[in-house]
This record gives C-alpha cells, sequence and structure tokens, in this order.
C-alpha cells in the first residue's frame, strides 16, 4: 500500500474533526461522565486514523466513529463495573438525537474545556483532544512536547472537571464576556501555535493553524451576536490568507515584510474583511476585532513600506485598551518604528525587557531595531538570545541565517 | 456538590483597613451569609478563626508529633475563615467566591475546594 498523500490526510483529519466533539458531548450526556466519554471518543478516532488511512474514510464518518466510540465507553464502563441504568440506555440500536438547542452541543463543552479553573496548557491540549479530535500523539507533536506530558495534562485537567464540579455548560450570563474570551484565546493560541510549522514530518500530523480557524469558524456561527467571536474569526481568516508566502520553496520562513503579496489569498481577504464588518456593526469592539483591524491593514498594503503605518498605530493605541498585555506593546513596538524612527521605537521596546525577556521575539525585535540604527554588534547578541529561546525549528533557521 | 470556600488574608490585613471601613465589611460579611443561607446555599456556617498570631502547630518528625509556635506554613497568606457551601457545581461556588465582601481589599482571596464524598 502506498502512503497516502498529504491532502488524502487533511480530508482524513477534516472528517474526524467534523465529528469528534459532538460525539463527545453526546456519549457524554449519555453516560454521566466526561472522563469515560472523552476516552472512548479518543480511543475511536485512534482506530479511524488507522483503518480509514487503510481503507478510505466510510461513507457515514460520523456513524463510524459513534459506533466506534459507544463501543468502547461500554468497555470502559464494564470494566469500571458502573453500568447499570447506562448499559440500559446504551442498548437502544438507534443513538439517541441530540435535543434541539440553541447552541451547537459543542459550544457548552468546550466553555468546560476552557475554564479558567484549568491551567493554559491544559485547556489548550483538552479542547485540541475533545472537541477538535486530535490524538495525544498529533497535540504532542503540535507543541513539540512528549506525548507523556500531553497524555498527563488531560488526565490531570480531566480529573479536575469530574472532581471539582467544572460544569460544561454554557457559563451564566453575567460571566458570559469573560468566559468566550477565555474560549477564544485558546482558540487564537491553537492559530498560533501552530502557525509556526514548516513542513509535516508525520504523514497524519495535523496543521493545528486550520484547526484553530475551523474552531473559530464553529464559535462564530454559534454565536452569531458576539461581536469578539466574529472577531476572531476575521482575524484568523486574514492571517491565515498570507499562509502561502510565509514559506519560500525550500521551506524557509519569511518575514511579513519580505511576503510576495501576489500569493496571499485575496478571496480569503476578502471574506475577513467581510467578517471584520459584519463584527464591527454589532458595536461592541474588543481585542480580536482590533487586531483583525490591523490585519486588514496589511492585507491591502501593496508593500511593507507602502502600509499606512499611522493608521496600524492608532489600532494598536485602541488595542491597548483592551490589552495591555507586554506583548501587544511589542507589536506596538514594530509600527512606533515605521511612524517615529527605529530609535524611539527601540526606547520603548527596552522598557518591556522585565516582562519579556524570556520571549524570543522580543529579541528578535530588538535585533530588528539595533540593525536599523547600526549596531551589529548588539544586534546580533539579540539575535543569538532569541535563538536559544524558540523551539520552533523554522524559526531559528530564519535567525541562524541572520547571525550567518 | 459541597465546596469549602477558605477565606485567606494577610495577617497585617487589619492594619491597613480603618475601623470603620473594617465595620462595614462586617456588615457586609453578614449580610452575604444572611443572604446565601436563605438561597440554601450554606451547608455549614463554619468558623471565623483567631488571628494567625495565636495559631500553634503540631508537626511529625523522626521522634514523633513535635508541638511548635505559629502556623503551619511560612505563607504570607493564611485562612481566617471557612465555610462549607452545597451548590450545583464550579460555576456557582465561584460565583458566591466573586462575591465575599472583603475581596475588595488587597491581600484578600478565597480558595474553592471541593469536599470529598463517600459513597454511602
Amino acid at each position: 500500500m502506498s502512503p497516502p498523500s498529504p491532502d488524502a490526510d487533511a480530508a482524513l483529519g477534516a472528517a474526524i474533526r467534523a465529528e469528534a466533539g459532538t460525539i463527545v458531548a453526546s456519549l457524554y450526556r449519555l453516560v454521566g461522565d466526561f472522563d469515560v466519554a472523552e476516552e472512548a471518543v479518543q480511543d475511536a478516532v485512534v482506530e479511524a486514523l488507522r483503518t480509514w488511512r487503510a481503507r478510505g474514510v466510510p461513507e457515514r464518518p460520523g456513524a463510524w466513529l459513534q459506533v466506534a466510540a459507544r463501543r468502547n465507553a461500554l468497555d470502559r464502563l464494564r470494566r469500571n463495573k458502573r453500568l447499570d441504568a447506562v448499559l440500559e440506555r446504551m442498548r437502544e440500536d438507534v443513538p439517541p438525537s441530540p435535543e434541539p438547542s440553541d447552541v451547537d452541543d459543542r459550544v457548552p463543552l468546550l466553555f468546560g474545556c476552557c475554564h479558567p479553573a484549568l491551567a493554559v496548557e491544559a485547556r489548550l491540549a483538552l479542547t485540541l483532544r475533545a472537541v477538535v479530535g486530535l490524538t495525544t500523539a498529533q497535540v504532542a507533536r503540535a507543541f513539540l512536547v512528549t506525548e507523556p506530558t500531553v497524555a498527563q495534562r488531560i488526565v490531570r485537567a480531566k480529573r479536575k472537571i469530574v472532581s471539582a464540579g467544572i460544569p460544561l455548560t454554557m457559563p451564566a450570563p453575567d460571566e458570559r464576556a469573560a468566559r468566550l474570551d477565555d474560549v477564544l484565546t485558546v482558540a487564537y493560541l491553537m492559530f498560533n501555535e501552530g502557525f509556526v510549522s514548516t513542513s509535516r514530518e508525520q504523514g497524519d500530523d495535523r496543521d493545528l493553524a486550520d484547526d484553530a480557524l475551523w474552531l473559530a469558524g464553529l464559535l462564530a456561527t454559534s454565536l452569531p451576536a458576539e461581536a469578539e467571536a466574529v472577531g476572531l474569526l476575521a482575524l484568523l481568516t486574514l492571517q491565515h490568507a498570507r499562509q502561502p508566502a510565509r514559506f519560500d520553496e525550500h521551506g524557509r520562513l519569511v518575514l511579513l515584510r519580505d511576503q510576495d503579496r501576489g500569493r496571499w489569498d485575496r478571496m480569503a481577504i476578502g471574506s475577513g474583511e467581510a467578517l471584520l464588518e459584519r463584527a464591527a456593526a454589532l458595536r461592541a469592539p474588543g481585542r480580536f476585532q482590533l487586531q483583525a483591524a490591523i490585519a486588514a491593514c496589511h492585507a491591502s498594503a501593496p508593500t511593507w513600506e507602502a502600509t499606512d503605518w499611522l493608521q496600524i498605530l492608532v489600532l494598536y493605541d485602541m488595542l491597548l485598551r483592551h490589552d495591555r498585555s507586554p506583548v501587544t506593546r511589542l507589536n506596538r513596538g514594530v509600527a512606533l518604528a515605521q511612524v517615529r524612527g527605529a530609535h524611539v521605537a527601540l526606547e520603548y521596546v527596552d522598557q518591556l525587557g522585565a516582562d519579556l525577556d524570556g520571549y524570543h521575539l522580543f529579541h528578535a525585535t530588538r535585533a530588528d531595531l539595533l540593525r536599523t540604527l547600526g549596531r551589529s554588534d548588539e544586534a546580533a547578541t539579540a539575535d543569538r538570545r532569541a535563538l536559544e529561546l524558540t523551539r520552533n525549528p523554522a524559526e531559528q533557521a530564519l535567525l541562524r541565517s541572520r547571525l550567518a | 456538590m459541597k465546596y469549602v470556600l477558605m477565606f485567606c488574608d494577610t495577617p497585617d490585613l487589619y492594619d491597613r483597613v480603618d475601623e470603620e471601613t473594617a465595620k462595614k465589611t462586617y456588615e457586609e460579611v453578614f449580610a452575604w451569609f444572611t443572604e446565601h443561607g436563605a438561597a440554601g446555599r450554606i451547608a455549614d456556617g463554619g468558623a471565623e478563626l483567631q488571628p494567625v498570631t495565636t495559631a500553634t502547630t503540631v508537626k511529625s518528625s523522626d521522634g514523633g508529633p513535635v508541638v511548635v509556635d505559629g502556623p503551619f506554613s511560612e505563607s504570607k497568606e493564611v485562612v481566617g475563615g471557612f465555610t462549607v457551601v452545597d451548590v450545583p457545581d464550579l460555576d456557582a461556588a465561584l460565583a458566591m467566591a466573586r462575591t465575599w465582601p472583603p475581596l475588595k481589599h488587597p491581600g484578600v482571596s478565597v480558595e474553592v475546594r471541593p469536599i470529598v464524598e463517600h459513597e454511602m
């Protein structure tokens, strides 16, 4: 058997992704035990990957996964000897269809997986596995950590969900905005973590950026009145539109300023802009919409030099009212350099050293400003520091070429 | 589910807060208990503790338990009291904790921990 093509693997991943979260949600409703439900679906996903790669995606992938997950859940319950009442319910031949409700089943599940009582890494890992349908191995490779590390994060998170009584439901109205921000942040992190991957080494590696875009789409569709949910989808759509230009023909990372803008996906940019307008019409500005507006400025600029940097700087000042994080201020520094010069920007960026000393892009940004100012020795030192701090192979290669 | 809310503060809290503010916070705490009690969310009123300066700790050691002066941990924040609540889930417990009146003072925190429930 010849190895499946990357396209076939992407189709396989998408088929699993379309079903996994819904099956976790319905199985959880059925067995009343989140851990059992999630593990059962995870096992089904692993089986599906193996079987479907060999024989192709079945006609009804959802039904296939559902049957496998139920069988696995039954096995687990039998081992746990906790089946009495549940077994009766599971004997029904036809899987019970979810009760009709206003929101997609997966959205309450997401709110639970992204609960602030869980550590951020745990939220990410659990969301990827329980809602997006990644395997533990895929999550581990995406974050460059070991499989046992991911497995342990997930086990702990699920133990906490069960023992601390974290509800897998929509949050109360007065908590809704803050909790939605937590959920959107997980999708945003997922996009950024997945963004810098060069080539997919393993056949069944997932494109996390694509998964994040899908997740943002799910949220924007399920919560169309939430401006920030639509804003995040706009942001990720606009950023993803640049994907074709982010690597050159040798697989090397290309920074925004050097990208061949002719390779940007104009269709995607158009839909990103339309989404941003839709979000803005809801009249509830927020950090994702403002970041989307900044991305839209870049998307419409013919070159790096001809970019409307003043507009971008104004947008960053607005963004800082919603998000004072050091990383946002660092990004503002890049725009500041274009408007008021590298000297002013360096002074501004240097104030962030205490917060960002462990962040590779802080040092890479400083290196860039120092180079512009002709201080090449200091620039090299900063680049070396950045190189020490990043584990991403594509970024490492870029920094090495700057140091060569 | 039952949770213990542990009300923590820094021992010098009431040195930093003037008497009138302290009195007002006390009244608000009373109202907090009254409100949640009436709603059936308080399973056990718990207790307010004497200052940490009154604490004595019995510790394990190689030669058997020893009695030492002071609190068990060296941490800046100490438990000043606790109450047991009975609510549907963590979100409901967090919603209660969030409205704990002394939280408007710096250094105050509320730790929310589920209780181990033994099956009958």
